[in-house]
């Protein structure tokens, strides 16, 4: 009997994999649809299910419905090779689009890149995930930008000239953030006052807020994700700390303000674009976004449609569905004009474009100023 | 000197709720020498029901007294049922199986709560509806006193005055302790110890409920992952004051969370956790039974 | 029994074997779970010999697992001893560096703790197998939270491609492995290991020294605990601190339940059920919607505990079982 049982399983693992090719272009998406980074895994994939149905909705490509394949990797590096390994000799995709973590990003691409299928991820800023191959894009912004741009916001709009750093230990997006804000900052002149770490799922951050609030800083920057920033925020008004605080793109989450109420209203965070943008590209994205999932977009969900979107025009424009021209097409990539800014791929297959500095007030996010990118 | 009056506060009600926890750990592991890996998942069901329950009678918005009976009431129904269900399913058919299936188990069925958790709930976090009314109760200067700091504090020590009460001045309790020490001695005299072990599991849990609202309420982002961490802290701070004993358990929590405190404030922030685990190990490797336990011989 | 070095000759011939049939006959993403299940068979067999044969609770296989996979990875990416037509034989030393690394860190947490018992023991490793993952985090040579990238993998030559040469890795720790660990538990010192998890009183009054008994256990184990990390990260070819937490320990902790404690070609059967059940359960989502592979692990999980207390295997071998299955059925 156990025999059976195991030889019917095992019989499974072959027969899911095989694969039925015919008048569908194969897509692959992997993230964390489980695990500690679920919420985020998540948001991503909603955008990018989003733009694939709008697509399908108008006909597809060419003639051809995208079909979209989306494995999890419940926020595991090893699985997120096998994952991604299984997406291209297995299912047979055409490109993959993934992950928000750079650290599993940084895993699979090798694989994409060994064989030759173009890689898009929608938020993973570290400047190495890109360097593995020519077949890896991203469209987001790298955290050297991203750094930069809180530093010279920091210093030169806000004359600001003591900040204080709290950065999350266990996030690779969070620390590569906070070393680039913390070596532009003090090049421009500023001073850290301190900087301090706390663990993604800490719930308790008052001994790391009472030693920063010893120093008197003007603001504290807090690169890490609105699931912790929240309840920093809270915290730190408890503590009487009247310093705003400031952050980067993965503060983009209506949650943000729902569980750092008040105390979160001041503070400024670089991002994509801003919810409050009069453009239609923007407005019709909330809007058809809410209809399908009835809540408001996070970033993550945004990156994921653009990067969804950056493939779709790519693969429209291609002469043919091979990876290649695919990959050649992605890598053209010019002006695009997505949800989260305009887009144009770079050499180095980094999306060059500009960041918005926008102010928390309420359930929206106030602009505040827009900075380009140095050449 | 504020800073350091400051940390001491911080450490105690952060303490305080990892005592609360560990009550519920040092409980079931007094009775049934098992580590109850899927108690800090039952306490994350506890904080979504309270959640769900709030939206669902529309006080989300309406902090007092009245919503914070209510929740604790709903919550502690809910954790205590689903401890009850725990143990009728899944624990009390292992009862004579090794302690590694046991833990194993548990771990299971912790693993289960938290994946179910991610798929019924969702995995993003939620926000925890207001409790008490967030108001400063004394202020001196830079050191402020907090309502909700307060309802935590008064109502983690009812729980475990409560506790203590049940345990030492009633016959259950006294039931208790006599299949904590014995349970064979304590079936022949008589005492229903299946019942016993199942009357711990609902005070253990409902503990848990208790837990759930407080940190809810001073910590209002929950998430079906929630009780992974803090359950393991609260479960090394049990260990810390000597498991199974109900004061020590106290002790244990209000060591970790001033320690943990004070970890930040004087030495190194990332090291934090890995302090909090270092002083267990030494603590055990020194004395092994905890703080307050006591080691038994064992003997042939 | 195997007396000989026959038949971990033989048997290392037999899984080429197999290994031929995956190179040519599947895709890549089975050749790389492949893999996965040699490192996770390892592991699993390493920790029976602390869990199963003595009888020990370790919780924190997987920070001895991230000392090997660190070492080597560092090792491998700074330091390159033989000449590179000899590569193969680089990444033997990596992992042998790795496993003696995790080993002498298997002393020092072996050396005090193993005087304390089951859940104590339990709770011991699995703080320390945290502290690895935090002290890890904090390193910046080692990348912090960044990890390690591109961690050079075993070199393609004498004429075996990429995935043969790391098969034929696998294989050679694998098999190394198991017959070490299978002549020590048939040995005096194997019956000295489990008469320390039977009864260690009777055990230290029969003149067996039981701690220093469960401390080279618990050292033989890290050691290859360090070695399946080593294989790990040359495969993956990239690691982070967050690939060896407290549930990657919990992993093989299952394993060796799910296989039966004590036996040991139950834990390389258990090891590849985990391994691949989750791959199988995949195809499930396309019926569900959901992703539903965890539940259903956990709640299996329960189910063997409860209704199998013994794990699948129980205390017998695979040739036993046979035995046993062939005696019944005639």
């Amino acid at each position: 009997m156990k025999k059976q049982i195991l030889a019917a399983l095992l019989s499974g693992l072959f027969v899911v994999g095989c694969t039925k090719s015919g008048d569908e272009i194969r897509v692959g998406e992997f993230g964390s649809l489980t695990g500690n980074e679920a919420t985020f895994g998540i948001s991503t994939n909603k955008g990018i299910r989003m733009a694939i149905d709008e697509v399908n909705e108008k006909g597809g490509i060419k003639g051809k419905k995208i079909k979209l394949i989306t494995l999890d990797d419940q926020g595991k590096d090893t699985e997120a090779v096998q994952v991604v390994t299984r997406l291209i000799t297995q299912e047979k995709v055409v490109a993959v689009l993934g992950e928000v973590a750079s650290s599993r990003t940084k895993a699979a691409a090798p694989i994409a890149q060994e064989y030759k299928i173009p890689l898009i991820t929608p938020s993973s800023t570290n400047p190495e995930v890109t360097k593995i191959g020519d077949h890896v894009f991203r469209v987001c912004f790298i955290d050297p930008f991203q750094g930069y741009v809180m530093a010279k916001f920091a210093s030169e709009n806000l004359k600001l000239k003591k900040v204080a750093i709290l950065r999350d230990v266990k996030n690779d997006y969070s620390v590569g953030l906070a070393d680039v804000f913390a070596a532009d900052f003090k090049k421009m002149g500023g001073e850290i006052t301190s900087d301090i770490s706390y663990q993604a799922g800490d719930v308790d951050f008052k001994a790391q807020l009472t030693q920063i609030r010893s120093k008197n800083p003007d603001a504290i920057y807090v690169p890490g994700y609105y699931t912790e920033v929240g309840l920093i925020a809270k915290q730190a008004r408890d503590l009487g700390i009247k310093a705003p605080l400031m952050g980067g793109d993965g503060w983009d989450s209506s949650k943000l303000s729902e569980i750092g109420k008040d105390a979160i209203n001041g503070s400024y965070f670089s991002n994509h674009y801003t919810s409050e943008s009069t453009d239609p590209v923007v407005q019709d994205f909330i809007k058809r976004f809410k209809d399908k999932y009835g809540e408001t977009p996070d970033g993550l969900a945004a990156m994921g449609y653009d990067a969804a979107k950056v493939l779709i025009t790519a693969m429209e424009r291609a002469p043919d569905l091979n990876p290649k021209s695919i990959r050649d097409e992605i890598a053209k990539t010019k002006d695009f004009v997505g949800v989260t800014g305009k887009i144009t791929l770079n050499e180095n297959r980094d999306a060059v474009k500009s960041a918005v500095i926008v102010q928390v007030q309420g359930a929206t996010n106030k602009y505040v100023t827009t900075i380009n990118p140095t050449p | 000197m504020q800073d350091f009056l400051q940390h001491v506060i911080n450490g105690l009600s952060l303490g305080s709720i990892y005592a609360l926890i560990a009550l519920g750990y040092t409980m079931v592991y007094g009775i049934l020498q098992m580590i109850n890996f899927a108690h800090s998942d039952v306490y994350m069901v506890g904080a979504f029901a309270s959640y769900y329950a709030a939206k669902w009678l529309g006080i989300e918005n309406q902090p007092g007294l009245m919503t914070l009976a209510t929740l604790l009431v709903v919550s502690m129904l809910v954790c205590s049922l689903l401890g009850l269900t725990i143990e009728r399913l899944a624990y009390r058919p292992l009862r004579k199986a090794p302690k590694l299936n046991i833990l194993i188990t548990a771990i299971g069925v912790s693993l289960f709560l938290e994946y179910t958790g991610q798929i019924v709930f969702g995995a993003d976090p939620k926000v925890f509806p207001e409790v008490v009314n967030d108001m400063v109760l004394a202020d001196f200067g830079r050191l402020q006193l907090k309502s909700s700091d307060i309802t935590v504090l008064i109502v983690s020590l009812i729980s475990m005055v409560a506790l203590q009460f049940l345990i030492h001045r009633t016959k259950v309790g006294r039931a208790m302790r006599a299949v904590s020490q014995n349970a064979a001695v304590a079936a022949m005299l008589g005492v229903n110890t299946d019942r016993i072990i199942a009357f711990t599991f609902v005070v253990g849990s409902s503990l848990a409920g208790v837990g759930s609202v407080l940190v809810g309420m001073k910590y209002p982002k929950i998430e079906p992952l929630m009780g992974m961490m803090i359950g393991l802290k609260a479960f090394v701070a049990a260990v810390l004051g000597g498991i199974g004993n109900i004061t020590g358990a106290v002790l244990g929590g209000l060591i970790m969370g001033l320690s943990e405190e004070m970890v930040v404030a004087y030495l190194s922030s990332t090291y934090r956790d890995a302090l909090a685990f270092g002083l267990l190990i030494l603590i055990l490797l020194f004395r092994p039974a905890g703080l307050l336990g006591r080691y038994q011989m064992e003997k042939v | 029994m195997l007396k000989s070095l026959k038949a971990p000759v033989l048997s290392f011939l037999g899984f080429i074997l197999i290994g031929v049939v995956l190179e040519f006959g599947f895709s890549a993403f089975i050749q790389i779970t492949a893999l996965f299940v040699l490192v996770n068979i390892i592991l699993a067999m390493s920790l029976n010999l602390v869990n199963g044969t003595t009888g020990q609770f370790s919780l924190g296989h997987a920070g001895f697992m991230a000392v090997g996979a660190y070492v080597s990875a560092y090792s491998s990416q700074h330091w390159v001893p033989l000449p590179e037509s000899l590569g193969f034989l680089n990444f033997i030393i990596y992992a042998v560096l790795a496993g003696l690394f995790a080993a002498f860190f298997g002393f020092l947490v072996g050396q005090p703790s193993l005087r304390l018992k089951g859940d104590y023991l339990a709770i011991v490793t699995l703080g320390f197998g945290e502290i690895i993952r935090v002290a890890l985090l904090n390193m910046d040579f080692l990348g912090g939270a960044r990890g390690i990238h591109a961690i050079p993998t075993l070199p393609e030559g004498w004429g075996l491609s990429r995935f043969m040469s790391q098969y034929l890795f696998g294989l050679f720790w694998t098999v190394t492995c198991f017959f070490v660990l299978w002549r020590i538990i048939h040995s005096s010192h194997g019956r000295a290991l489990l008469s320390v998890r039977e009864d260690e009183i009777a055990a230290e009054a029969m003149g067996v020294n039981t701690t220093s008994m469960k401390v080279r256990a618990f050292v033989i184990a890290a050691f290859f605990a360090g070695v399946a990390g080593a294989m790990s990260a040359h495969y993956v070819r990239y690691i982070s601190p967050s690939s060896f937490g407290f549930l990657k320990s919990v992993d093989v902790v299952i394993m060796v339940v799910l296989g039966g404690m004590g036996s040991m070609t139950g834990a390389i059967f258990a090891a590849i059920l985990v391994t691949l059940l989750p791959e199988v359960l995949r195809g499930l989502q396309d019926l569900t919607g959901v992703d539903l592979r965890m539940v259903i692990y956990s709640l299996a999980l329960i189910l063997v505990m409860i209704l199998r207390p013994k794990g699948l295997f129980g205390e017998m071998e695979l040739p036993d079982l046979w035995r046993r299955y062939v005696r019944r059925s005639s």
